[in-house]
């Protein structure tokens, strides 16, 4: 008897451990995944799960927090392995593949008077007129500059028409060659992800690919400038870190870097005076450039229902003013310095004005296309011939253009 | 006649211990390689939840994939100098570390400590190491050097993860051999040392013929692991620069998790088994000729 007991003990356990929930109307774990582990974000999910639980006591919500740099992998192999969460955060990049895949729900009647959000903003989460995906996060690039940095070099920041893409670069190069730190750093983009090059060759009207998606843009005109142009930033002015240099602009050591406003909570506790301006204008004129982050609803999650009705408290008008703290919100009535303000109070009226709220009215997402890993991957490979000093920049491009025709053509 | 002879009660024992194991390897060994080559006959996009069968397609793709030459140039490449200079440098530490000098275990455990840490954690600090303004190039300047971009340039990008690579396990190699030498019977060498023989006669005919065995062991170890390194790759230089360190393994991950293409993916697989198989076949095959005492 004393030996069958362990045994019997064990398989109660295996038993046990083969009883789910109860997928009807018993209680209810939704998983959630998204790629931020800030505790500050953390907090602020669980308290609003936590108020979803007083009116819905049977359902938990758990947020699972995957690393950004393999999200979207991680995420399609939990959906390859048969365990897809029921909420999923998207990246802009990914979005033409799961709003085309009919992986995610449609979210019309899950969310709180879509009339209020901005359509520039919902156009890559839409398809044949259904909102697929809930752009929760719609956040503009602007240039944060270490103001200490610049006043030890004897610089001052270019202001109106003077902030134009030369004379910033000037500045970056005279601050780097004075205090021995970096100039301007593209963060993330570290020489792999180009899709951060956006935030420079829009402004001389370039962009990756046509906006059908079918055509080219790397060998055309404006492109071939925009990259000459950053390529003698690089390697003539040393304005950039070059590559393989790594420098954090919010430990102090460059005199700028483009990055997305929510990274102004970095600077919460900074050890040098900062501001936060618009992206330079190019030759092309002003112009701005968005990241964004979308909610879906797995349709092959195990609570497809109770998830839709989680995102529609989640992203009600209420909980958007809550999230915009982190998030700059796709919804229009929100979209003013008064609201934005409150939630960021690290950032002035005027810069919450110029760079998110203009920002987002005229701005367009960084690059994305179906397939997109698989482009950018090519993109990434093709370009590395264009970070050596010597480099031919028209045939660099010439190359990345041969490399994704076929992949555009798909 | 008794049925539960002592024959067959042994023979029911040894299947009860067995079947345990039995169990496992079926159920994560065998089931998982006849559903990759049942995969790889597929065209399965996890997003549209399509699974279509498309028979021999993703191998005639693989056959045209303009990829595949480079990715394999890029495998042989890193197997090759892992092999090289792993066994080479893990046999020149052993036969050193076998001395009986002061501080030898000062020095084995050195050796041996990169093989405890994690693996993730050694990669990240040589990233770290080997970017040009990283430490390498720190040490290099001040003799009067100046070092190369080490992970973006295709000259150097390769033999860096190559050299992470063999630092991070040359130890497990070294405390093979070390053992293997250990196991040499003293009186071999003191007989031929008796008839004259030199340094270098000694090692060559009695001291590598006596742990060719372990040479064998170590050398199909290191070939497989060579076969998939992953992380080293993901982390230092993600394929690049170029696709120059686009290994076998890192390419199919891309087809398969990141391009979503599970069917490419899983043919890439089923051709990364063969080539584990064809290659531990060959060397095993040539123990009858390098491997002394072979029973």
């Amino acid at each position: 008897m004393r030996k069958i007991a362990p045994i019997a003990a064990l398989l109660l356990l295996l038993t046990a451990c083969g009883t789910g929930e109860s997928d009807a109307d018993g209680p209810v774990t939704l998983r959630m995944t998204t790629w931020s582990a800030n505790p500050a974000h953390v907090e602020l999910f669980n308290a609003i799960a936590a108020d979803y639980k007083t009116t819905h006591p049977d359902v938990t919500v758990a947020f699972e927090a995957l690393p950004l740099e393999n999200y979207t992998t991680t995420v399609t192999t939990q959906i390859a392995g048969g365990n897809p969460p029921d909420i999923a955060w998207i990246l802009e990049g990914a979005a033409p593949d799961f709003v085309a895949s009919g992986a995610l729900a449609p979210l019309d009647d899950s969310i709180e008077n879509t009339a209020d959000l901005a359509p520039a903003a919902t156009a890559l989460w839409k398809q044949d007129g259904k909102l697929i995906g809930y752009p929760f996060s719609t956040s503009p690039f602007g240039v944060f500059v270490n103001t200490d940095l610049l006043k030890q070099a004897g610089q001052t920041l270019p202001v109106g028409d003077q902030w134009t893409w030369a004379n910033a670069v000037a500045v970056a190069r005279a601050t780097a060659a004075e205090t021995g730190k970096q100039g301007l750093v593209i963060r993330d983009f570290d020489y792999k992800d180009w899709t951060n090059l956006a935030t420079v060759f829009r402004g001389w009207g370039a962009d990756a690919w046509s906006a059908d998606g079918k055509t080219c843009g790397f060998d055309q005109q404006p492109m071939i400038d925009a990259m000459t142009f950053l390529h003698r930033a690089v390697f003539t002015d040393k304005a950039l870190p070059a590559p393989g240099v790594a420098a954090d602009f919010f430990a102090g050591e460059s005199a700028m870097t483009i990055a997305q406003i929510s990274r102004a909570s970095l600077l919460k506790d900074g050890k040098f005076a900062w501001t936060l301006v618009p992206l330079p204008s190019g030759p092309s004129g002003a112009y701005s450039v968005i990241g964004q982050g979308g909610l879906g609803v797995l349709k092959k999650g195990k609570h497809a229902a109770a998830a839709a009705e989680f995102v529609k408290f989640f992203t009600s008008e209420a909980n958007s003013a809550k999230l915009a703290r982190f998030f700059p919100p796709p919804r229009q009535s929100q979209l003013n310095a008064a609201t934005l303000a409150t939630a960021n109070p690290l950032l002035k009226p005027e810069q919450l004005q110029n760079v998110v709220i203009d920002g987002i009215a005229t701005g367009k997402v960084k690059p994305s296309h179906t397939g997109s890993a698989e482009i950018n991957q090519a993109v990434r490979s093709a370009l590395d011939p264009l970070w050596k000093p010597d480099a031919d920049v028209t045939a660099v491009l010439g190359g990345v253009c041969t490399a994704i025709d076929p992949l555009l053509a798909k | 006649m008794n049925y539960w002879t002592t024959r067959r009660r042994d023979l029911l024992t040894g299947y009860l211990f067995v079947t345990p194991a039995l169990i496992g390897a079926v159920a994560f060994v065998f089931v998982p390689l006849v559903l990759v080559v049942w995969y790889s006959l597929h065209e399965w996009n996890v997003l549209a939840d399509t699974f279509d069968f498309v028979g021999t397609e993703n191998y005639r793709k693989l056959a045209e994939d303009p990829q595949v030459p480079g990715v394999l140039r890029a495998t042989a490449l890193f197997s090759a100098g892992l092999v090289v200079l792993n066994l080479g440098l893990a046999l020149v530490l052993a036969v050193l570390l076998n001395q009986r000098l002061r501080g030898t275990t000062v020095f084995r455990v050195l050796f041996f400590s990169p093989v405890v840490v994690s693996l993730l954690a050694w990669t990240i600090v040589w990233g770290f190491l080997l970017q040009d303004n990283g430490g390498i190039n720190a040490f290099l300047d001040l003799v009067g050097i100046d070092g190369p971009n080490w992970l973006r340039s295709e000259g150097t990008a390769m033999a860096s993860v190559v050299v992470v690579q063999v630092f991070k396990n040359v130890g497990l190699n070294m405390v093979l051999f070390l053992a293997a030498l250990q196991g040499v019977p003293q009186e071999l060498y003191e007989a031929a040392r008796t008839d004259g023989a030199g340094p270098w006669t000694v090692f060559r005919r009695i001291t590598l013929p006596l742990i060719s065995p372990t040479i064998l062991l170590t050398s199909i170890i290191t070939v497989v692991g060579s076969l998939q390194v992953f992380a080293q790759i993901s982390v230092l230089t993600q394929g690049g620069p170029g696709t120059s360190t686009t290994v076998l393994v890192y390419y199919l991950y891309q087809q398969a998790f990141q391009f979503h293409a599970f069917g490419y993916g899983s043919t890439l697989s089923v051709v990364l088994f063969l080539i584990v198989l064809a290659l531990t076949v060959l060397q095993w095959q040539m123990r009858k000729k390098w491997v002394f005492h072979e029973n």
